[in-house]
């Protein structure tokens, strides 16, 4: 079977779904699904994925879709960490200096996205710094 | 003089035999393009190309790997008997992009801070996962690892429960 054929399901949810710039492509060995779309549409694909492949052990699918390319600046984020509060650095990385700290499920707001992975954020106590995207999760209105 | 016609005329018969018996074994359009999609078919790297002829002009499109692909499917055609020149429509697939090791291992890095018991090493684009993981918190860490465009995200010496 080939990937095409083992991810055709989740490729099909994907196209009916509404991703947008959807590109598949298979490179060595291993199929690329990029895309742009909502939170629960993102949810929906991943479930699916873990059920074709169950804790996604083949490592033949890298599924970078993305559901914050249309989360513009001043839109609240909340802290979902997974227990500790959030870092709010100097600089675009974790070698830079901590200079603040979101709690967990504190509402944020975006003030720019540096890059995929770290974004300028802002607290209501008025604390601006650099903070990893995989904690801010936008409230979806 | 009567010689001198004679073999003449022979010779111009035999260029007449030669032609005809040539046009007679000339393949057709249909022959050539059966021929090709043979060829193409049991070509590993022609994958996902098509071909078209007309008047034994070969035209070949769809989708090749790379630019030594593209060269080597064309030069595959030309040899194919019958064609007589071969028009090359096939686009190179764009690569997949795939971030460079020190950055990518950066990354990584930021990315795993918060799940305690996970190790990652990245060689050649590819993040080998050790250690321990809850299943929730896998669900949680492998879109992040995905987003950070590797080449691939092994998990064989990952122990979920």
């Amino acid at each position: 079977m080939t990937l095409q054929e083992k991810y055709k399901n989740l490729v099909d949810t994907a196209t009916t779904s509404g991703v947008s710039n959807l590109k598949v492509r298979e490179q060595d060995g291993v199929l690329y699904v990029d895309g742009d779309t909502s939170g629960a549409v993102k949810q929906q694909l991943w479930t699916l994925y873990e059920k074709i492949d169950p804790n996604f052990l083949s490592g033949d699918l890298v599924m970078n879709i993305s559901s914050v390319a249309g989360v513009n600046e001043g839109a609240k984020l909340k802290v979902t960490t997974n227990r500790s509060n959030l870092n709010i650095r100097k600089g675009p990385g974790t070698d830079h200096e901590i200079i603040g700290k979101a709690a967990r499920h504190e509402i944020v707001s975006l003030i720019r996205k540096e890059n995929d992975q770290w974004w300028v954020i802002k607290t209501d106590d008025g604390e601006e710094g650099y903070s990893y995207t995989q904690y801010l999760t936008p409230i979806e209105n | 003089m009567k010689k001198l016609i004679t073999s003449f005329l022979g010779i111009a018969i035999l260029v007449l035999a030669i032609s005809i018996s040539s046009c007679k074994s000339k393949p057709k359009d249909a022959d050539i393009k059966a021929a090709i999609e043979k060829a193409l078919a049991a070509d590993p790297m022609s994958a996902g190309t098509t071909v078209t002829v007309e008047k034994g002009v070969a035209t070949i499109a769809g989708e090749c790997k790379d630019e030594m692909c593209k060269t080597h499917c064309a030069d595959m055609v030309s040899k194919i008997k019958g064609v007589k020149s071969v028009v090359n429509n096939c686009a190179v697939a764009p690569q997949v992009e795939i971030a460079a090791d020190d950055p990518l291992a950066a990354a990584v890095n930021d990315a795993i801070k918060d799940f305690s018991g996970v190790t990652a090493t990245v060689t050649d684009g590819i993040i080998k996962l050790g250690g321990t993981i809850k299943k929730d918190m896998w669900m949680k860490l492998k879109p992040v690892l995905d987003g950070l465009k590797p080449k691939k995200v092994d998990p064989s010496g990952l122990t979920i429960n």
